[in-house]
């Protein structure tokens, strides 16, 4: 069914206002604001809203298969639009491991049938996560969900000679490993950063260097073997140091930051509150300021949410017992308004790229982090930049709310989404 | 202060104020009626999830001596063996009327989710979280050293303490070192550097890895349990040598001060970090201190749950929410 | 308003009486036993022991007897710091107890430190010696040795200063605040 849509008085990239007109899912003029007419045409009023390129999350976890109880398909993609993504890339560490055609098929099919949202099913790497046996990385990729990027997120391919294989392997097909940076006998039975505050606090710690030390050893590996490496949820100031020099190099490395690194700090445990437990942990307010800089001078390619939905018993225990994880969503694009926008460190073009083109880019979702121009594909977030909305953990569309910012007032509120020329959002509602 | 989760919520007033209540309530014992009537008809419920006899007993020896009815909860369900949760324990307790819980669980942090999430509104007192806090075991060497060498009244300013041992791991440790500097005392930890937690120098207290050079000038040593399994992790070498450079045999302790005593918390590991001599010598107090964990604990109690609640006036440290 | 109803002079005088009246109705000081319920019955206590001894030439045993864990009104306040409780050596089981305090009023507390000495041991008699009586008694309590006799009003205060405590000897009555009963 063709539907087309005017935008009225729309910003992109936060530029002066005009109309953009939506047609056959694409793109198909832009005027000046209140100018455009097109017979047939639905008109948005959007006066002043600051128009995006739709956002494309990375790294996300979906939990179906395996734990509906809390998280699915469909209701993470409702909490994925109303955040403002019109693409997720969902982590394989489901139940059954998405390591096979069959599995990241029925993922993809999913998210085809719940259509709010591209869902793009990440392969794990290795068998069952074990860490021992490459995948079959190939059939995946040649499955119906394309598969591109491939991670064992949530462990580390510690083994470095698997590692090296995996980054040879996808060669063939230009896919990319997605490491989980963790030495995993520097971090047994870890809780929280290391530090004077995990010391004081009697938990076990989870030291930068472990984190580091895998990102330097497969830095030099891709180098060695002429391939891409992306490296997830950097959170040190130590990382994003290895990561510059990298690429200093020359050495083909993205690397991303999640939004409760932009913000937190490890700080926050004193409470004992699971709700701030997290892999990697909130580490201190110098490696805080290091991502900014890292994510403000490209060093740090993109925000990708690191969504981690979790059932309430998960997380209503002491500490010891909680899952690793928070929602991040709904609340992400808000999170990089308060750190980087409004301080200053990012502007809204670079909103758009670190959250849309670089993502997109990296994970090969063609269709999204595309310009806003004629032609392009019509994904397209619209925000009100000055808003301000308070967060309610039982409001979120995930099925779950683990969310480290209940009760927080943040900025910025997504209004309208498209995805292909369709609205997804309306009102900062699910539309369908 | 509704609860006892840690020696850093209590200041020097308030620490006095536990031992001195101690010191009136130790006379119970040599009565012939050991029982005092305050706490009748208040319930207290000791719920173990790690095994202790020696503090369960204690606990449970104040609180009915005070008169309390005393539950025991031997609960399994840590993070390991998935028995019933914390928060359904807690439910269920607070459903039968619990006044007070005195809770001992292997995850750090365990008794501040019980005290604030919402699950009981009774009285929380820790008795040994993880390898966080065990802050009644602090009183109770605090009211221990007093009595030797305070002659029972004041604080412990300029006394010197010596904690030996495995501090990453111990509750007992951090809960000495915030208590001890609280009332005044000078404190020093003595242990290889594999068994000294990151940021100790942001401690309240000096650190030695050389256990000789300190025992001179050490008015009161406490000597920490070091588990051999540590030696799997690769803590120290074997344990013969820790015993030789950290050990406390008869040779080290005719260096202390004529006046000084040796504390262990208990069990010993007899041979390991303490020889059996001077686990038996005149200096050793060990027994007393299991004694004065009673009358410690009695006062605990009272002042907690004696009156009409809020008790004691403490500095309340709160970790919120990222504003 | 406030009015001084015993003088120190007054207050020895009382103690004088007390300590005979005490002797007077024990047939001596054989098995006696004071005990002062602190803060200001010990010091009390102590002094017409000091004044029997002198009479009598003739050691009296002391004690201090700490009442607070066996209030009845616990519950209503914050826990309160324990004074300090220490009996003789020899205990009380077959002796005579003297309690000794400076006001008596509903005599709860009183009922409390019979409480106390039950748990304590079990003494042949036990006896009260006040040093003010002043009145509005809630239980079946009454004073075997009285300094004075104080007909007070509820609102009234009555409030006892003692040499070792507030550095002079006086008892004062003040009036009601302003709008109490």
């Amino acid at each position: 069914m063709n539907q087309s849509f005017i935008l009225r008085g729309v910003r992109p990239y936060g530029d002066d206002p005009v109309d953009i007109v939506v047609a056959d899912g694409v793109i198909r003029q832009i005027t000046a604001a209140g100018a455009a007419f097109a017979d047939g045409a639905e008109v948005q009023e959007a006066n002043g809203l600051i128009a995006l390129p739709g956002l494309v999350d990375l790294h996300t976890h979906l939990r179906e298969p395996g734990r509906e109880d809390a998280e699915t398909v469909e209701t993470g993609s409702q909490a994925a639009a109303l955040g403002g993504y019109t693409a997720v890339f969902a982590m394989a560490n489901t139940f059954p491991v998405a390591d096979t055609a069959g599995v990241v098929e029925q993922v993809w099919r999913l998210g085809q049938e719940s259509g709010l949202v591209d869902v793009h099913p990440v392969g794990a790497v290795t068998v069952g996560l074990g860490g021992t046996q490459l995948a079959e990385l190939g059939a995946m990729a040649g499955s119906a969900a394309q598969v591109r990027v491939f991670s064992d997120d949530g462990k580390c391919v510690s083994d470095a000679v698997l590692m090296r294989r995996a980054l040879e392997y996808v060669k063939a097909f230009d896919g990319v490993i997605a490491q989980h940076a963790q030495e995993p006998r520097l971090t047994e039975n870890a809780q929280m950063n290391e530090s004077p505050l995990s010391g004081v606090l009697g938990l076990t710690g989870w030291p930068a260097v472990a984190e580091e030390s895998i990102i330097a050893r497969d830095v030099l590996l891709a180098h060695h073997v002429g391939s891409r490496l992306h490296v997830c949820h950097v959170s040190t100031a130590g990382s994003v140091d290895i990561v510059r020099w990298a690429k200093a190099r020359g050495i083909n490395v993205t690397a991303e930051v999640t939004p409760h690194h932009l913000l937190l700090t490890e700080e926050l445990v004193r409470s004992y509150d699971p709700v701030y437990k997290v892999n990697p942990p909130l580490r201190s307010a110098d490696d805080v300021a290091a991502l900014w800089e890292g994510l403000a001078d490209g060093t740090i390619d993109i925000v990708a949410t690191d969504h981690a939905p979790h059932a309430l018993e998960d997380k209503d225990c002491e500490w010891g017992a909680a899952s690793f994880g928070m929602l991040g969503l709904q609340t992400a694009l808000s999170v990089v308004v308060e750190t980087m926008v409004r301080t200053g460190r990012l502007d809204w073009r670079g909103v758009a790229e670190r959250m849309s083109a670089a993502p997109a880019r990296i994970g090969q979702a063609h269709d999204h982090g595309q310009p806003l121009e004629v032609g392009s594909v019509a994904n397209i977030v619209l925000v009100d930049a000055d808003a301000r909305w308070v967060v309610e953990a039982d409001l979120l569309a995930s099925k779950s709310h683990n969310t480290p910012y209940a009760g927080m007032e943040l900025p910025a509120r997504v209004e309208h989404v498209l995805k292909r020329g369709r609205f997804t959002v309306r009102n900062g509602m699910v539309d369908r | 202060m509704r609860h006892l989760l840690s020696a850093a919520d209590l200041d020097s007033a308030t620490a006095q104020l536990i031992l001195d209540t101690a010191a009136e309530l130790a006379t119970v014992t040599d009565r012939s009626v050991k029982k005092l009537p305050t706490l009748r008809g208040r319930t207290v419920v000791n719920l173990f999830f790690e095994d202790s006899t020696r503090t369960r007993i204690s606990f449970e020896m104040a609180a009915k001596r005070l008169s309390a009815d005393v539950i025991n909860f031997a609960a399994k369900g840590s993070s390991v063996s998935k028995g019933e949760s914390l928060k359904d324990t807690a439910l269920t307790l607070e459903a039968m009327g619990a006044d007070a819980v005195v809770i001992r669980h292997s995850a750090s942090g365990a008794p501040h989710r019980l005290a604030n999430a919402g699950w009981i509104g009774g009285t929380v007192v820790n008795a040994g979280d993880g390898t966080h806090e065990h802050p009644t075991q602090a009183l109770l060497d605090a009211y221990t050293i007093r009595r030797h060498l305070r002659g029972g009244k004041g604080d412990l300013d300029g006394l010197r303490v010596t904690i030996v041992g495995d501090v990453l791991h111990s509750r007992v440790a951090r809960s000495n070192v915030l208590l001890l500097s609280i009332l005044g005392a000078d404190v020093t930890l003595v242990g290889p550097p594999t068994l000294l937690p990151t940021g100790i120098d942001s401690w309240p207290c000096k650190v030695s890895y050389d256990i000789d050079e300190v025992i001179p000038g050490t008015d009161a040593l406490m000597m920490l349990r070091v588990q051999l399994e540590r030696m799997q992790a690769a803590y120290f070498p074997s344990a013969r040598e820790y015993s030789r450079a950290y050990g406390l045999d008869r040779e080290r302790m005719v260096k202390l001060p004529d006046h000084a005593i040796v504390m262990h918390p208990g069990p010993m590991n007899r041979g390991m970090e303490i020889s059996a001599e001077v686990a038996d010598s005149d200096r050793a107090v060990m027994v007393e201190q299991v004694a004065n964990g009673v009358s410690v604990r009695m006062a605990v109690l009272y002042l907690l749950l004696g009156g009409s609640g809020e008790a004691i006036a403490t500095a309340e440290k709160s970790g919120g929410r990222a504003a | 308003m406030s009015k001084v109803v015993l003088d120190d002079a007054d207050i020895g005088r009382a103690i004088t009486r007390i300590s005979h009246e005490i002797l007077e109705r024990n047939k001596g000081s054989e098995d006696l036993i004071l005990l002062g319920i602190p803060t200001r019955g010990f010091p009390l206590a102590k002094r017409i022991a000091a004044t029997i001894e002198r009479i009598e030439s003739a050691p009296v045993e002391v004690g201090s007897l700490d009442i607070t864990l066996y209030r009845d009104d616990l519950r209503l306040r914050p826990a309160r710091p324990l004074e300090a409780t220490s009996i003789p050596a020899a205990g009380i089981d077959g002796r005579v107890v003297v309690l000794v305090d400076d006001v008596l009023y509903s005599g709860r507390t009183i009922r409390a430190a019979l409480d106390a000495i039950s748990d304590i041991g079990r003494p042949r008699a036990v006896q009260l010696a006040v040093l003010v009586d002043r009145g509005h008694r809630e239980l079946p309590i009454r004073p075997d040795f009285v300094g004075k006799n104080l007909p007070t009003s509820h609102g009234e205060q009555v409030r006892v200063a003692l040499r070792e405590f507030d550095g002079t000897d006086e008892v004062t009555l003040l009036d009601a605040p302003e709008g109490t009963a």
